[in-house]
Protein backbone atom coordinates (compact mmCIF):
# COMPACT_ATOMS: atom_id res chain seq x y z
CA UNK A 1 0.00 0.00 0.00
CA UNK A 2 1.25 3.26 -0.84
CA UNK A 3 -0.02 5.95 0.73
CA UNK A 4 -0.49 9.33 -1.97
CA UNK A 5 -1.33 12.84 -0.91
CA UNK A 6 -4.69 13.74 -1.61
CA UNK A 7 -4.68 15.94 -5.13
CA UNK A 8 -5.16 19.50 -3.55
CA UNK A 9 -1.89 19.31 -1.85
CA UNK A 10 -0.24 18.22 -5.23
CA UNK A 11 2.15 20.85 -6.42
CA UNK A 12 3.67 19.61 -9.58
CA UNK A 13 7.44 19.32 -10.08
CA UNK A 14 9.59 20.24 -7.24
CA UNK A 15 11.32 24.16 -7.96
CA UNK A 16 14.88 22.51 -8.43
CA UNK A 17 13.56 20.14 -10.99
CA UNK A 18 11.04 23.22 -12.57
CA UNK A 19 14.81 25.55 -12.77
CA UNK A 20 16.56 22.67 -14.39
CA UNK A 21 13.96 22.41 -16.93
CA UNK A 22 13.71 25.96 -17.69
CA UNK A 23 17.43 26.75 -17.41
CA UNK A 24 18.46 24.50 -19.91
CA UNK A 25 15.65 25.69 -22.17
CA UNK A 26 17.24 28.94 -21.86
CA UNK A 27 20.98 28.06 -22.29
CA UNK A 28 19.78 25.53 -25.50
CA UNK A 29 18.08 28.63 -27.35
CA UNK A 30 21.28 31.39 -25.93
CA UNK A 31 23.28 28.62 -27.89
CA UNK A 32 20.89 28.68 -31.12
CA UNK A 33 20.85 32.15 -30.96
CA UNK A 34 24.05 33.12 -30.09
CA UNK A 35 26.23 30.30 -32.20
CA UNK A 36 24.02 29.36 -34.78
CA UNK A 37 21.41 31.90 -35.31
CA UNK A 38 18.64 29.49 -35.19
CA UNK A 39 16.18 31.12 -33.07
CA UNK A 40 15.22 34.03 -35.33
CA UNK A 41 11.98 32.55 -36.11
CA UNK A 42 10.96 32.15 -32.34
CA UNK A 43 12.35 35.62 -31.68
CA UNK A 44 9.98 37.18 -34.65
CA UNK A 45 6.48 35.35 -33.05
CA UNK A 46 7.84 36.76 -29.94
CA UNK A 47 8.67 39.69 -31.25
CA UNK A 48 5.33 40.18 -33.35
CA UNK A 49 3.45 39.29 -29.13
CA UNK A 50 5.43 42.17 -27.90
CA UNK A 51 5.20 44.96 -30.62
CA UNK A 52 1.17 46.68 -29.05
CA UNK A 53 3.61 46.78 -26.15
CA UNK A 54 6.57 48.98 -27.56
CA UNK A 55 4.37 51.12 -29.26
CA UNK A 56 2.25 51.59 -26.22
CA UNK A 57 5.52 52.06 -24.34
CA UNK A 58 6.49 55.25 -26.77
CA UNK A 59 3.26 56.78 -26.42
CA UNK A 60 4.37 58.67 -23.30
CA UNK A 61 7.65 60.17 -24.42
CA UNK A 62 5.79 60.83 -27.62
CA UNK A 63 2.72 62.35 -25.54
CA UNK A 64 5.29 64.52 -24.36
CA UNK A 65 7.09 65.21 -27.14
CA UNK A 66 3.80 66.51 -28.94
CA UNK A 67 3.00 68.48 -26.35
CA UNK A 68 6.40 70.01 -25.90
CA UNK A 69 5.95 70.79 -29.75
CA UNK A 70 2.88 72.69 -29.22
CA UNK A 71 4.30 74.95 -26.91
CA UNK A 72 6.85 75.86 -28.88
CA UNK A 73 7.52 79.67 -29.08
CA UNK A 74 6.69 81.38 -32.07
CA UNK A 75 10.04 83.54 -31.64
CA UNK A 76 11.79 80.08 -31.40
CA UNK A 77 9.70 78.93 -34.68
CA UNK A 78 10.94 82.53 -36.32
CA UNK A 79 14.67 82.03 -34.99
CA UNK A 80 14.43 78.52 -37.14
CA UNK A 81 13.00 79.41 -39.94
CA UNK A 82 15.61 82.14 -39.96
CA UNK A 83 18.46 79.51 -39.86
CA UNK A 84 16.94 77.15 -42.50
CA UNK A 85 16.49 79.84 -45.36
CA UNK A 86 20.11 80.86 -44.85
CA UNK A 87 21.03 77.31 -44.91
CA UNK A 88 18.99 76.86 -48.07
CA UNK A 89 20.46 79.68 -49.63
CA UNK A 90 23.76 77.76 -49.39
CA UNK A 91 22.69 74.75 -50.42
CA UNK A 92 20.97 76.26 -53.34
CA UNK A 93 24.10 77.24 -54.60
CA UNK A 94 26.00 73.97 -53.81
CA UNK A 95 22.93 72.13 -55.37
CA UNK A 96 23.74 74.26 -58.77
CA UNK A 97 27.34 73.23 -58.75
CA UNK A 98 26.51 69.75 -57.73
CA UNK A 99 23.71 69.13 -61.09
CA UNK A 100 26.74 70.54 -63.13
CA UNK A 101 28.76 68.44 -61.48
CA UNK A 102 26.76 65.31 -61.89
CA UNK A 103 26.69 66.23 -65.76
CA UNK A 104 30.18 66.47 -66.22
CA UNK A 105 30.37 63.68 -64.15
CA UNK A 106 27.85 61.67 -66.17
CA UNK A 107 29.62 62.93 -69.55
CA UNK A 108 33.16 61.56 -68.15
CA UNK A 109 32.25 58.16 -66.96
CA UNK A 110 30.49 57.69 -70.36
CA UNK A 111 33.74 58.65 -71.83
CA UNK A 112 35.71 56.19 -69.97
CA UNK A 113 32.09 53.40 -70.76
CA UNK A 114 32.56 53.04 -66.78
CA UNK A 115 29.31 51.81 -65.55
CA UNK A 116 26.89 54.38 -64.48
CA UNK A 117 26.19 54.29 -60.84
CA UNK A 118 22.42 53.26 -60.43
CA UNK A 119 21.45 56.18 -57.42
CA UNK A 120 20.13 53.80 -54.64
CA UNK A 121 16.73 53.99 -53.32
CA UNK A 122 16.34 54.68 -49.75
CA UNK A 123 13.86 54.70 -47.37
CA UNK A 124 13.08 57.19 -44.09
CA UNK A 125 12.76 55.45 -40.74
CA UNK A 126 12.99 56.94 -37.81
CA UNK A 127 14.83 55.62 -34.28
CA UNK A 128 11.75 54.43 -31.66
CA UNK A 129 14.42 53.30 -29.45
CA UNK A 130 17.61 52.42 -27.84
CA UNK A 131 17.75 48.25 -26.60
CA UNK A 132 18.00 48.24 -22.87
CA UNK A 133 20.66 46.31 -23.41
CA UNK A 134 23.98 47.69 -21.78
CA UNK A 135 26.05 45.17 -23.14
CA UNK A 136 25.87 46.82 -27.03
CA UNK A 137 24.65 49.82 -28.77
CA UNK A 138 21.98 48.80 -31.56
CA UNK A 139 18.54 51.10 -31.78
CA UNK A 140 15.43 49.91 -33.13
CA UNK A 141 13.67 52.09 -36.04
CA UNK A 142 10.38 52.06 -37.07
CA UNK A 143 10.31 50.43 -40.25
CA UNK A 144 10.74 46.42 -41.08
CA UNK A 145 10.73 43.62 -43.84
CA UNK A 146 7.44 45.18 -44.69
CA UNK A 147 8.52 48.49 -46.09
CA UNK A 148 11.26 46.31 -47.99
CA UNK A 149 13.81 47.09 -45.35
CA UNK A 150 16.46 43.78 -45.34
CA UNK A 151 19.55 42.57 -43.21
CA UNK A 152 22.45 43.93 -44.15
CA UNK A 153 21.63 47.69 -45.23
CA UNK A 154 23.51 50.62 -44.66
CA UNK A 155 21.71 53.42 -42.68
CA UNK A 156 22.83 57.27 -42.89
CA UNK A 157 22.02 60.65 -41.09
CA UNK A 158 22.40 63.96 -42.72
CA UNK A 159 26.28 63.99 -41.62
CA UNK A 160 27.21 60.67 -41.99
CA UNK A 161 27.03 56.96 -41.52
CA UNK A 162 24.82 55.36 -38.53
CA UNK A 163 25.51 51.87 -38.49
CA UNK A 164 23.95 48.70 -40.34
CA UNK A 165 20.54 46.88 -40.65
CA UNK A 166 20.90 43.79 -38.56
CA UNK A 167 17.64 41.96 -37.96
CA UNK A 168 14.54 42.55 -39.63
CA UNK A 169 11.35 42.14 -37.58
CA UNK A 170 7.66 42.16 -39.75
CA UNK A 171 7.34 45.90 -38.50
CA UNK A 172 10.69 46.85 -36.88
CA UNK A 173 14.27 46.85 -37.58
CA UNK A 174 17.43 46.60 -35.69
CA UNK A 175 20.24 48.58 -36.51
CA UNK A 176 23.96 48.03 -34.94
CA UNK A 177 25.52 51.54 -34.49
CA UNK A 178 29.25 51.77 -36.39
CA UNK A 179 30.51 52.03 -32.52
CA UNK A 180 28.83 48.59 -31.12
CA UNK A 181 32.30 46.30 -30.58
CA UNK A 182 30.75 43.90 -33.03
CA UNK A 183 30.15 46.29 -36.14
CA UNK A 184 32.63 46.57 -38.44
CA UNK A 185 33.45 48.77 -41.41
CA UNK A 186 35.53 49.32 -44.56
CA UNK A 187 37.04 53.15 -44.62
CA UNK A 188 39.39 54.93 -46.20
CA UNK A 189 41.44 57.83 -44.66
CA UNK A 190 40.23 60.96 -46.82
CA UNK A 191 43.85 62.64 -47.20
CA UNK A 192 45.95 59.85 -48.79
CA UNK A 193 42.87 56.74 -49.93
CA UNK A 194 44.59 54.27 -47.48
CA UNK A 195 42.37 51.23 -46.57
CA UNK A 196 41.49 50.29 -43.80
CA UNK A 197 38.61 48.50 -42.14
CA UNK A 198 37.41 50.14 -38.66
CA UNK A 199 35.88 48.66 -35.41
CA UNK A 200 33.12 49.94 -33.05
CA UNK A 201 35.03 50.65 -29.64
CA UNK A 202 31.76 49.64 -27.64
CA UNK A 203 31.38 51.33 -24.21
CA UNK A 204 32.85 54.69 -24.42
CA UNK A 205 31.27 55.62 -28.04
CA UNK A 206 34.26 55.66 -30.20
CA UNK A 207 35.75 53.97 -32.80
CA UNK A 208 38.94 51.93 -33.43
CA UNK A 209 40.95 51.99 -36.45
CA UNK A 210 43.10 48.54 -35.67
CA UNK A 211 45.35 46.09 -37.35
CA UNK A 212 46.59 49.60 -39.42
CA UNK A 213 50.48 49.18 -39.33
CA UNK A 214 52.55 50.95 -36.64
CA UNK A 215 53.95 53.30 -39.27
CA UNK A 216 51.18 54.02 -41.37
CA UNK A 217 50.02 57.60 -42.54
CA UNK A 218 47.59 58.63 -40.61
CA UNK A 219 47.67 61.88 -38.29
CA UNK A 220 45.22 63.46 -35.75
CA UNK A 221 42.00 65.33 -37.59
CA UNK A 222 41.83 63.15 -40.60
CA UNK A 223 38.43 62.48 -41.94
CA UNK A 224 37.56 58.91 -42.52
CA UNK A 225 35.16 57.90 -45.10
CA UNK A 226 33.86 54.79 -46.57
CA UNK A 227 35.43 53.53 -48.85
CA UNK A 228 32.92 51.74 -50.80
CA UNK A 229 34.80 48.48 -51.53
CA UNK A 230 32.22 45.70 -49.97
CA UNK A 231 29.19 47.29 -51.87
CA UNK A 232 27.09 48.12 -48.66
CA UNK A 233 28.06 51.85 -48.07
CA UNK A 234 28.26 54.64 -50.96
CA UNK A 235 32.03 55.51 -51.11
CA UNK A 236 32.62 58.60 -48.92
CA UNK A 237 30.23 58.86 -46.40
CA UNK A 238 32.09 60.56 -43.40
CA UNK A 239 31.94 58.24 -40.49
CA UNK A 240 34.54 59.33 -38.20
CA UNK A 241 37.46 61.50 -37.15
CA UNK A 242 40.59 60.47 -35.78
CA UNK A 243 41.16 61.90 -32.18
CA UNK A 244 44.55 60.38 -30.73
CA UNK A 245 47.06 58.08 -32.25
CA UNK A 246 49.18 56.06 -29.96
CA UNK A 247 52.25 54.22 -31.83
CA UNK A 248 54.04 51.65 -29.12
CA UNK A 249 57.32 50.40 -30.82
CA UNK A 250 56.36 47.05 -28.89
CA UNK A 251 53.33 46.71 -30.73
CA UNK A 252 53.29 46.28 -34.16
CA UNK A 253 50.19 47.79 -34.99
CA UNK A 254 49.27 51.68 -34.13
CA UNK A 255 46.18 52.10 -31.72
CA UNK A 256 44.00 54.83 -33.56
CA UNK A 257 40.94 56.31 -31.69
CA UNK A 258 38.46 58.06 -33.82
CA UNK A 259 34.88 59.84 -32.90
CA UNK A 260 31.76 59.17 -34.93
CA UNK A 261 31.22 61.90 -37.49
CA UNK A 262 27.45 60.93 -37.61
CA UNK A 263 25.11 61.73 -34.62
CA UNK A 264 24.93 58.00 -33.44
CA UNK A 265 23.45 58.66 -30.10
CA UNK A 266 21.25 61.97 -31.04
CA UNK A 267 19.35 62.16 -33.96
CA UNK A 268 15.59 60.84 -34.23
CA UNK A 269 15.50 60.25 -38.79
CA UNK A 270 17.89 58.23 -40.58
CA UNK A 271 17.85 56.94 -43.61
CA UNK A 272 18.14 53.34 -44.84
CA UNK A 273 19.96 52.67 -48.28
CA UNK A 274 19.37 49.70 -50.27
CA UNK A 275 22.37 47.76 -51.51
CA UNK A 276 23.69 48.49 -54.43
CA UNK A 277 22.40 46.43 -57.83
CA UNK A 278 24.71 44.27 -59.46
CA UNK A 279 26.93 43.49 -57.29
CA UNK A 280 28.63 39.62 -58.12
CA UNK A 281 27.58 37.74 -55.04
CA UNK A 282 30.62 37.29 -52.61
CA UNK A 283 32.48 34.43 -53.39
CA UNK A 284 32.39 30.87 -51.70
CA UNK A 285 34.90 30.31 -49.39
CA UNK A 286 35.85 26.70 -49.34
CA UNK A 287 34.48 25.47 -53.17
CA UNK A 288 37.16 26.76 -55.33
CA UNK A 289 39.31 24.56 -53.83
CA UNK A 290 37.61 21.16 -54.09
CA UNK A 291 36.34 22.11 -57.58
CA UNK A 292 39.45 23.18 -59.55
CA UNK A 293 41.25 20.13 -60.15
CA UNK A 294 38.05 18.14 -61.04
CA UNK A 295 37.88 20.86 -63.93
CA UNK A 296 41.57 20.57 -64.50
CA UNK A 297 41.82 16.99 -65.52
CA UNK A 298 39.16 16.81 -68.30
CA UNK A 299 41.49 19.96 -70.17
CA UNK A 300 44.74 17.93 -70.18
CA UNK A 301 42.83 14.85 -71.26
CA UNK A 302 41.83 16.82 -74.36
CA UNK B 1 10.74 40.70 18.78
CA UNK B 2 11.71 43.94 16.81
CA UNK B 3 12.70 41.74 13.69
CA UNK B 4 9.14 40.78 13.28
CA UNK B 5 6.52 42.84 11.70
CA UNK B 6 3.42 43.58 13.45
CA UNK B 7 0.18 41.72 13.37
CA UNK B 8 -0.42 41.02 9.86
CA UNK B 9 -3.69 41.62 8.00
CA UNK B 10 -5.56 38.31 6.42
CA UNK B 11 -5.60 39.05 2.53
CA UNK B 12 -8.38 38.27 0.33
CA UNK B 13 -7.52 35.65 -2.83
CA UNK B 14 -5.98 37.15 -5.39
CA UNK B 15 -7.11 38.18 -8.86
CA UNK B 16 -5.23 36.10 -11.38
CA UNK B 17 -6.31 39.20 -14.22
CA UNK B 18 -4.55 41.80 -11.56
CA UNK B 19 -1.77 39.70 -11.48
CA UNK B 20 -1.27 39.56 -15.47
CA UNK B 21 -2.45 43.13 -15.57
CA UNK B 22 0.70 44.43 -13.30
CA UNK B 23 3.55 42.39 -14.99
CA UNK B 24 2.37 43.82 -18.45
CA UNK B 25 2.59 46.59 -16.77
CA UNK B 26 6.03 45.89 -15.46
CA UNK B 27 7.06 45.12 -19.06
CA UNK B 28 5.57 48.45 -20.30
CA UNK B 29 7.48 49.79 -18.23
CA UNK B 30 10.73 48.33 -19.23
CA UNK B 31 10.25 48.78 -23.43
CA UNK B 32 10.02 52.54 -22.24
CA UNK B 33 12.75 54.53 -23.82
CA UNK B 34 15.26 55.22 -20.68
CA UNK B 35 18.47 56.10 -23.71
CA UNK B 36 21.22 55.36 -21.24
CA UNK B 37 20.03 56.72 -17.71
CA UNK B 38 21.64 55.25 -15.38
CA UNK B 39 19.95 53.21 -12.45
CA UNK B 40 16.61 52.60 -14.17
CA UNK B 41 15.31 49.43 -12.10
CA UNK B 42 14.02 46.64 -13.74
CA UNK B 43 10.74 46.66 -12.71
CA UNK B 44 10.07 43.59 -14.10
CA UNK B 45 12.20 41.58 -11.91
CA UNK B 46 10.77 43.29 -9.25
CA UNK B 47 6.79 42.21 -9.98
CA UNK B 48 8.02 38.91 -10.90
CA UNK B 49 9.78 38.52 -7.65
CA UNK B 50 7.16 39.90 -5.04
CA UNK B 51 4.27 37.58 -6.95
CA UNK B 52 6.73 34.95 -6.10
CA UNK B 53 6.63 35.55 -2.46
CA UNK B 54 3.70 36.23 -2.31
CA UNK B 55 1.69 33.51 -4.26
CA UNK B 56 4.22 30.98 -5.25
CA UNK B 57 1.94 28.44 -6.19
CA UNK B 58 0.96 31.03 -9.07
CA UNK B 59 3.74 32.90 -10.04
CA UNK B 60 6.51 30.48 -11.13
CA UNK B 61 10.15 29.97 -13.09
CA UNK B 62 8.11 29.05 -16.32
CA UNK B 63 6.16 32.17 -16.13
CA UNK B 64 9.28 34.17 -15.14
CA UNK B 65 11.00 32.27 -18.20
CA UNK B 66 8.33 32.93 -20.47
CA UNK B 67 8.44 36.95 -19.67
CA UNK B 68 12.15 36.73 -19.53
CA UNK B 69 11.80 35.81 -23.08
CA UNK B 70 9.34 38.80 -24.52
CA UNK B 71 11.69 41.01 -22.34
CA UNK B 72 14.68 39.88 -25.13
CA UNK B 73 12.44 39.75 -28.39
CA UNK B 74 11.21 43.44 -27.30
CA UNK B 75 14.81 44.44 -26.69
CA UNK B 76 16.76 42.60 -29.52
CA UNK B 77 18.92 41.13 -26.68
CA UNK B 78 20.68 37.31 -26.89
CA UNK B 79 17.25 35.04 -27.19
CA UNK B 80 17.09 33.63 -23.71
CA UNK B 81 19.52 35.74 -21.47
CA UNK B 82 16.75 37.26 -19.68
CA UNK B 83 14.74 33.91 -18.84
CA UNK B 84 17.43 32.28 -17.95
CA UNK B 85 18.06 34.83 -15.47
CA UNK B 86 14.75 35.65 -13.89
CA UNK B 87 14.04 31.69 -14.07
CA UNK B 88 16.96 31.59 -11.47
CA UNK B 89 15.44 34.82 -9.69
CA UNK B 90 12.25 33.18 -9.71
CA UNK B 91 13.93 29.80 -7.88
CA UNK B 92 15.56 32.15 -5.13
CA UNK B 93 12.68 33.94 -4.41
CA UNK B 94 10.48 30.63 -4.06
CA UNK B 95 13.06 28.82 -2.17
CA UNK B 96 13.10 31.84 0.25
CA UNK B 97 9.56 32.95 0.39
CA UNK B 98 8.70 31.92 3.63
CA UNK B 99 11.88 33.53 5.30
CA UNK B 100 11.44 36.47 3.61
CA UNK B 101 7.77 37.00 4.88
CA UNK B 102 8.88 37.18 8.59
CA UNK B 103 10.87 39.95 7.87
CA UNK B 104 9.42 43.65 7.77
CA UNK B 105 9.57 45.19 4.73
CA UNK B 106 13.12 46.90 4.14
CA UNK B 107 14.83 43.94 5.69
CA UNK B 108 13.07 41.72 2.86
CA UNK B 109 13.92 44.85 0.84
CA UNK B 110 17.56 43.34 1.28
CA UNK B 111 16.71 40.04 0.56
CA UNK B 112 14.98 41.09 -2.82
CA UNK B 113 18.54 43.54 -3.71
CA UNK B 114 21.14 40.20 -3.12
CA UNK B 115 18.88 38.11 -5.43
CA UNK B 116 18.16 41.19 -7.70
CA UNK B 117 22.25 41.63 -7.82
CA UNK B 118 22.52 37.66 -8.28
CA UNK B 119 20.18 37.95 -11.44
CA UNK B 120 21.84 41.11 -13.22
CA UNK B 121 25.49 39.32 -12.31
CA UNK B 122 23.99 36.32 -14.23
CA UNK B 123 22.89 38.33 -17.26
CA UNK B 124 26.89 40.22 -17.07
CA UNK B 125 28.20 36.50 -17.46
CA UNK B 126 26.19 35.24 -20.07
CA UNK B 127 27.02 38.15 -22.07
CA UNK B 128 30.48 38.53 -21.29
CA UNK B 129 30.80 34.83 -22.20
CA UNK B 130 28.57 35.58 -25.53
CA UNK B 131 31.84 38.15 -26.49
CA UNK B 132 30.20 41.68 -24.61
CA UNK B 133 31.53 44.00 -23.33
CA UNK B 134 31.46 45.26 -19.72
CA UNK B 135 29.03 47.93 -19.18
CA UNK B 136 30.96 49.38 -15.77
CA UNK B 137 29.65 49.28 -12.04
CA UNK B 138 27.07 51.65 -12.79
CA UNK B 139 25.35 48.74 -14.48
CA UNK B 140 24.18 47.39 -11.17
CA UNK B 141 22.67 50.61 -9.78
CA UNK B 142 19.17 48.88 -11.59
CA UNK B 143 19.15 46.36 -8.63
CA UNK B 144 19.36 49.42 -5.68
CA UNK B 145 16.61 51.71 -6.75
CA UNK B 146 14.71 48.65 -7.39
CA UNK B 147 15.37 47.26 -3.89
CA UNK B 148 14.69 50.69 -2.65
CA UNK B 149 10.70 50.28 -5.07
CA UNK B 150 10.54 46.94 -2.57
CA UNK B 151 7.69 48.44 -0.28
CA UNK B 152 5.77 50.45 -2.45
CA UNK B 153 5.43 48.10 -5.16
CA UNK B 154 4.56 45.09 -2.74
CA UNK B 155 1.89 47.74 -1.34
CA UNK B 156 0.37 48.32 -4.70
CA UNK B 157 0.80 44.79 -5.57
CA UNK B 158 -1.48 43.73 -2.50
CA UNK B 159 -3.64 46.94 -2.45
CA UNK B 160 -6.81 44.83 -4.42
CA UNK B 161 -6.42 42.10 -1.91
CA UNK B 162 -6.58 44.83 0.75
CA UNK B 163 -10.52 45.47 0.43
CA UNK B 164 -13.00 44.51 2.93
CA UNK B 165 -15.00 41.49 1.89
CA UNK B 166 -18.42 43.90 1.50
CA UNK B 167 -18.82 46.69 1.23
CA UNK B 168 -21.20 48.81 3.54
CA UNK B 169 -22.10 52.64 3.56
CA UNK B 170 -20.03 54.07 6.34
CA UNK B 171 -16.65 52.01 4.61
CA UNK B 172 -17.02 52.00 0.62
CA UNK B 173 -13.63 50.68 0.40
Amino acid sequence: MDYQPPPFFSRGPAPLVRLGFFVSLAVLLMVLDGRFRYAESIREVIALLAYPLQRAALAPGELLGATADFFTTQVALKQENDQLKAKDLVAASDLLTLQALRAENAQLRRLLEARERVPRRSTLAEILYQGRDPFSRKVIIDKGGQQGIEPGQAVIDDIGVVGQVTRVHPLLAEVTLVTDKEQRTPVEVVRNGLRAVIYGGGDKGTLDLSYTAANADVQADDLIVTSGIDGVYPPGLPVCKVTKIERDPAYSFAKITCIPAAGTDQNRQVLVLTREAGLPPPPAEAEPLVVAPKQKRPKKRE
Amino acid sequence: MAYFEQPQRILLPVNVGYMTLTVVLALLFNLMPWHDLVGVPDMVALVLACWCVHQPRKMGIGIAWFVGLVMDAGNGTLLGQHAFAYAFLAFGVITLHRRILWFSQWRQAAHVLVLLLLTQALMLGVRLAAGGIFPGPMYFAGSLTAAALWPTVTFLLLLPQRRPESVDENRPL
